[in-house]
């Protein structure tokens, strides 16, 4: 599959903390909204894939968009682990001849809707682990892993603050990002109440509404669109042995979980190396999943992560700008699909802050559950 | 006996590791055929693939691997406790196996009794039984004297 798909068009509603519409409305216009991107009508589209988590199903977006006759549809599990992983399943698709014009998709009010932890305790088995005990939510669960990465290998809350701190930057000059006004400094962020020690507010994603869309057919096709095609050079999946998602605690090496599976996969197939991107979107619902991802993608070492944060190195500017339109931490939090649009500007030369003669992007999902990412090229 | 806001649910694969605790016991599964140790407990052995499987008793001993402290927003009757300390501790016995509890002073012990700033990694810490229920009785932790 390596160069054979393009992403030909990209679109996202607004993001707020509370948008009009449900869920179904906001999927249906991003969905048009990128056909209308790609020159390419909805009643064409032939391939469809999504997240588990996604409300909206593929008969019921099918039956707002005007679809064609679908021959390929898939979802992809674990949250924040699927988004790539919707547009590599279309991209394997289209590839392979089983569609020929395919959307990926994810649309959430999670800004306005309950959190999902949140809801009436009917533990599961596998939850009766951790709940009763006190653990409850996703960021308890990468908090007690943070803690222990901060103790094998020396990283601080300072390591953490460069993260919160460059993403913020480049939200801050994007207009469509919810912090797009909200200046932050490292006092601020030392002086923020606590969401789950070692891990304070900044350290979380936002809580947004909102939809994207992406639309992808083959390297041939895209020659037709309007955009600058942006190619998958590769893809790949991650879900390594005796792992527990979140709580990926009952097995050797507990800080080296999927990215680690995924990136071995992703660069078996691939011409380009770590050394070799200049920008990459990496999944963060928490801060410290940037720093776990740049060992597990291969930019650094296993502990070097933090490190590698330090002195602008992960701002416009420094040695590898990281999320560029301000990620899940500051630009929205729709379960990293954000980054999908934004790896796509980069490839194009439109994103607000673009990265000179940048020729690959990684864009990943999260670190911590099973994964998956795409190295996008044009 | 601490109040037990959130009970663990129990199927089939989880029920002999409470019919332990209410016995003041701390067991963990073990493979019949080649005697690993798995968790948490589920039906086949990944190594071997026998689906028969024992309990066996373990030290109740074990190392802090890791330690969280959640603040609100939390569920209702976690919120009135908050702060209080999430520890992950890596057994003796098997240093693959980790058990999710709460350090406390004494049982009964609410999960905030402890200050979270004397929590240290790689310190030891001994297994005590806390029954909040008739059927459940929670392991807790104390640190080892």
């Amino acid at each position: 599959m390596k160069d054979a798909t393009a992403i030909v068009g990209i679109a996202e509603t607004p993001f707020a903390k509370k948008l009009p519409g449900s869920e179904l409305e906001l999927a249906s216009k991003a969905i048009v909204a990128a056909c209308e991107d790609a020159g390419i009508d909805p009643s064409e589209i032939d391939g469809m894939s999504s997240y588990t988590m996604e409300t909206s199903s593929e008969v019921d977006v099918a039956r707002n968009v005007g679809a064609g006759e679908i021959t390929f549809f898939s979802q992809v599990g674990y949250g924040g682990g699927a988004g790539p992983g919707a547009v590599g399943h279309v991209a394997m698709a289209v590839a392979t001849g089983q569609c020929r014009v395919g959307v990926a998709w994810r649309s959430r009010k999670r800004g306005s809707g309950q959190r999902p932890w949140a809801g009436p305790t009917q533990l599961s088995t596998t939850a009766s682990w951790a709940r009763p005990w006190g653990l409850l939510r996703p960021v308890d669960e990468i908090g007690m892993l943070t803690r222990r990465y901060m103790h094998d290998y020396g990283a601080t809350r300072d390591h953490l603050a460069n993260v919160a701190l460059s993403v913020r930057e480049h939200a801050n000059n994007n207009p469509n990002a919810i912090m797009y006004e909200r200046k932050m400094t490292r006092d601020d962020y030392m002086n923020a109440r606590w969401i789950s020690e070692p891990l304070c507010l900044f350290d979380n994603c936002l809580e947004t509404d909102g939809a994207l869309a992406c639309v992808i057919v083959s390297a041939e096709r895209a020659k037709d669109c309007p955009n600058k095609p942006v190619y998958i050079h590769s893809f790949g999946q991650g879900l390594p042995p005796q792992h527990q998602t979140m709580q990926n605690y009952f097995n050797d090496d507990p800080l080296r979980g999927p990215a680690w599976t995924c990136a071995d996969q992703l660069y078996r197939n691939s011409d380009i190396r770590p050394e070799d991107i200049k920008v990459a979107q990496l999944y963060d619902a928490f801060s410290p999943l940037i720093v776990l991802s740049l060992e597990g993608y291969g930019f650094c070492k296993r502990g070097e992560g933090a490190e590698f944060t330090n002195d602008g190195a992960i701002e416009i500017g420094g040695r590898l700008p990281v999320n560029t339109s301000g990620g899940g931490l500051s630009e929205a939090y729709v379960h990293g699909l954000n980054l999908i649009n934004e790896g796509v500007r980069q490839m194009r030369g439109t994103s607000c802050n673009q990265v000179k003669d940048a020729d690959s992007c990684l864009v990943t999902a999260g670190e911590g559950v099973p994964t998956s990412a795409v190295l996008l090229r044009n | 006996m601490s109040e037990q806001p959130l009970l663990p649910a129990i199927g089939d694969d989880e029920a002999p590791f409470w019919e332990a605790t209410r016995k003041g016991e701390l067991r963990i599964q073990q493979c019949a055929s080649c005697e690993r140790l798995r968790f948490p407990p589920r039906p086949m052995c990944p190594w071997c693939h026998s689906t028969d499987s024992q309990w066996s008793l373990m030290s109740g001993k074990g190392t802090i691997y890791s330690y969280v402290v959640p603040h609100p927003p939390l569920l209702p009757h976690f919120h009135d406790l908050a702060p209080y300390s999430v520890i992950l501790v890596t057994l003796d016995d098997d240093p693959k196996i980790r058990l999710i509890g709460n350090l406390v002073n004494k049982v009964g012990d609410a999960i905030n009794a402890i200050d979270p700033n004397s929590i240290e990694i790689g310190a030891a810490v001994q297994v005590v039984f806390d029954s909040v229920t008739d059927e459940i009785t929670m392991p807790r932790w104390v640190t080892a004297s």
